[in-house]
């Protein structure tokens, strides 16, 4: 049992990173259409909770890698709001040169081992890192992000396959909003449910409908804990309703390929602000959370700052890191 | 120096770098069971265990993306496909994926990644058992290729390859694997990129890949009986490309033909004509020609495939034009045919 005091220091730092992530977003939004941040923007809203609750149970030298919506895993693993839009603009200051861009965060020195923004792709490369740090046996974990639409490619059950097989250290996650796009999964499979599916094959599947960071939290580090217990990988699959479109930072509810009332019955639940809830009701002066939110809204825009003045880096780069 | 077969070279290789860096692994489909990849990875699972020579399910597409993972991460991985045709279903990997990793992460990941494949041909291998595909990879930005021809530049193109950071996808053709000659036993530290001039002439420049150039060097000994002196050049690296050699030769010569083991139409021989005519069009008395496959799939039935592909015969004819030569005689002369060596199936 955790103590009060654990307890709140835990809901203390999800409730930090989830409103750092929704401010960096809400910063975009706010911004976007400046049109100097010339990405295509695939945002997290809605989805900030599953990153915060699987990196809150990762240990920083795990892996993960991601998806072309990856600004909350992104942020929840580095926590470097600087690097985060330094890339978002493309400029010199960022670790990546402008060469990622939104679709292909990167950082390595904080175990981000990249994301692709093909459906599917970064699952394989993270069975193999998985299987680097099987070889050198340091423990590491590695965790895998991708949407359900990943479930319609080969690969991923190309991997899944070999990851059971080979007994990796790798957590397959699942972020699964019902939708590949615009197409509902009642359009793409050919069977019910993806967990009963995964679970025939010798690896520990989990799923979860919740907004609940703490919830997923404790649920990966069980989930981790019996991997390491039966040395097999683990699969979540996490719930959540995306609340922008596919890509871009407005709604597009009026499309009508999905319904106003259901994101309205999500957002009831909407995960910063549950978190926030429940820091009150556990007692956390909500003085002390207004103090947290404007700290981290002042670094937030500092950050911004820092990236929208700073400059490109040189024509030249164009040329370098194609090969050794 | 002794001699050793091309499959022979590729296994010492591999043996070789895998003693002296426990990061490197082989693993592949078939890498590991009775046949070994027509012999290529004979004796890897006895002396480095299983972690480090293995077979993999029937998943090039993953298995690709995994050695990325796994080059990311410290290891230095060999992929190892039977056929190139099978690598195809990896193009994502390849094209999307591995080609621009390193670039993606502006340096920060290096993909030390050997992707070796082979080139079938004959007893009915037909159109999925024998591309080539050199020019696509060699296309696409941070894909390094190569394509050696001799045992020698078998084992020194493939220790460089283990040895260089980036990815390299190395094409070996079947019908080499049994060619014998002097290989060295310990590999200079080498690096990818030098070509190799076969055969010294004065008259006129070839350039071929791969098989090829066993046709290039029997024109050229048959053409040398009659007095004309053909150079053969072996660009060994596709990418990168030792462009000096080669413009060096045509600058000598005057005239180049490529015959590559390919299809002509937007082909490496495409390539190597632009480069010939840019840099050496002062020089040139002929157009560059080109020599490679039947613009069709490959077909399975003897006669048709003898049709498709070129030899020796094509190679001296097209000399034959250029240099405006009586017809040779070829009575008595001897060409290479699979059916005195193999009874097939591969």
């Amino acid at each position: 049992m955790k103590t009060n005091d654990t307890r709140t220091e835990l809901n203390l730092e999800l409730y930090r990173m989830l409103y750092l992530i929704r401010t960096c977003e809400e910063t975009i939004v706010e911004h976007y259409f400046e049109d100097e941040m010339k990405t295509p923007m695939h945002m997290s809203m809605g989805a900030e909770a599953i990153s915060v609750g699987i990196c809150q149970a990762l240990r920083p030298e795990d892996h993960v890698f991601g998806t072309y919506r990856s600004h909350a895993l992104f942020l929840a693993k580095t926590g470097d709001t600087d690097d985060f839009f330094a890339e978002m603009y493309g400029k010199d200051t960022s670790s990546l040169k402008g060469k990622g861009g939104s679709m292909h965060l990167c950082s390595p020195d904080h175990g981000f081992m990249g994301a692709s923004a093909i459906v599917a792709s970064a699952i394989p490369v993270a069975a193999g890192c998985a299987f680097a740090n099987k070889r050198a046996n340091n423990g590491k974990l590695v965790a895998v992000f991708f949407g359900d639409g990943a479930a319609d490619e080969g690969c991923f059950w190309e991997s899944l396959n070999a990851a059971c097989l080979m007994k990796l250290p790798i957590l397959f996650v699942c972020e699964d909003n019902g939708l590949a796009v615009h197409t509902p999964k009642s359009c793409r499979r050919g069977y019910s449910s993806l967990v009963d599916v995964v679970s025939k094959f010798n690896c520990i599947a989990h799923e979860h409908k919740t907004t609940d960071a703490e919830a997923i939290y404790e649920l990966t580090s069980e989930l981790i804990e019996t991997m390491k217990n039966e040395q097999k990988p683990g699969f979540l699959r996490l719930e959540y309703c995306r609340y922008l479109e596919h890509v871009g930072v407005q709604q597009d509810f009026e499309a009508g390929y999905r319904s106003v009332e259901e994101f309205e019955q999500w957002y009831k639940f909407d995960p910063v602000a549950l978190q926030r809830k429940k820091l009150q009701n556990l007692g956390y002066q909500t003085d002390n959370i207004k103090r947290l939110e404007t700290e981290i809204e002042e670094g937030v825009s500092r950050s911004f700052s820092k990236a929208k003045n700073a400059s490109f880096c040189e024509v030249s780069e164009l040329y370098k890191e194609v090969l050794v | 120096m002794r001699n050793i077969s091309y499959c022979e070279a590729l296994n010492e290789a591999m043996a070789q770098e895998m003693q002296a860096d426990p990061d490197v692994f082989v693993y592949g489909i078939d890498v590991a069971d009775h046949k070994r990849v027509f012999g290529s990875t004979k004796g890897l699972l006895e002396k480095f265990g299983p972690d480090r020579c293995f077979s993999t399910p029937l998943s090039e597409d993953a298995m690709t993306g995994f050695g990325l993972g796994a080059a990311i991460n410290g290891l230095r991985p060999i992929h190892v496909h039977m056929r190139v045709d099978f690598m195809l279903l990896a193009m994502n990997q390849l094209a999307n994926m591995i080609s621009s990793y390193r670039y993606m992460s502006a340096g920060r990941l290096e993909v030390p990644m050997v992707i070796r494949a082979v080139i079938g041909r004959g007893w009915g291998q037909a159109f999925q058992h024998s591309k080539t595909m050199h020019c696509c990879f060699a296309h696409i930005p941070g894909l390094k290729v190569v394509m050696p021809t001799t045992p020698r530049d078998a084992k020194e193109t493939l220790v460089a390859a283990i040895r260089d950071d980036n990815p390299v996808i190395s094409i070996e053709h079947r019908w080499l694997y049994d060619v014998e000659d002097e290989v060295p036993e310990e590999v200079e530290p080498t690096f990818l990129g030098h070509g190799r001039v076969l055969k010294q002439g004065c008259d006129i420049t070839v350039v071929a890949t791969s098989w090829m150039n066993i046709e290039a060097l029997k024109a050229a000994e048959i053409l040398a009986k009659h007095g004309v002196s053909v150079e053969v050049i072996d660009p060994v690296s596709i990418c990168p490309l030792d462009e000096e050699l080669i413009t060096d030769s045509v600058t000598k010569t005057g005239h180049c033909i490529v015959a590559d083991n390919d299809w002509v139409y937007a082909g490496f021989g495409a390539e190597l004509a632009a480069i010939v005519s840019e840099k050496c069009f002062g020089t040139l008395k002929s157009p560059v020609a080109r020599i490679g496959f039947a613009q069709t799939p490959c077909p399975t039935v003897r006669h048709l495939e003898q049709e498709f592909y070129p030899n020796a015969i094509d190679i001296i004819e097209t000399i034959e034009q250029k240099l405006d030569l009586e017809e040779t005689d070829l009575s008595g002369e001897d060409f290479y045919s699979y059916e005195n060596k193999f009874k097939g199936p591969f």
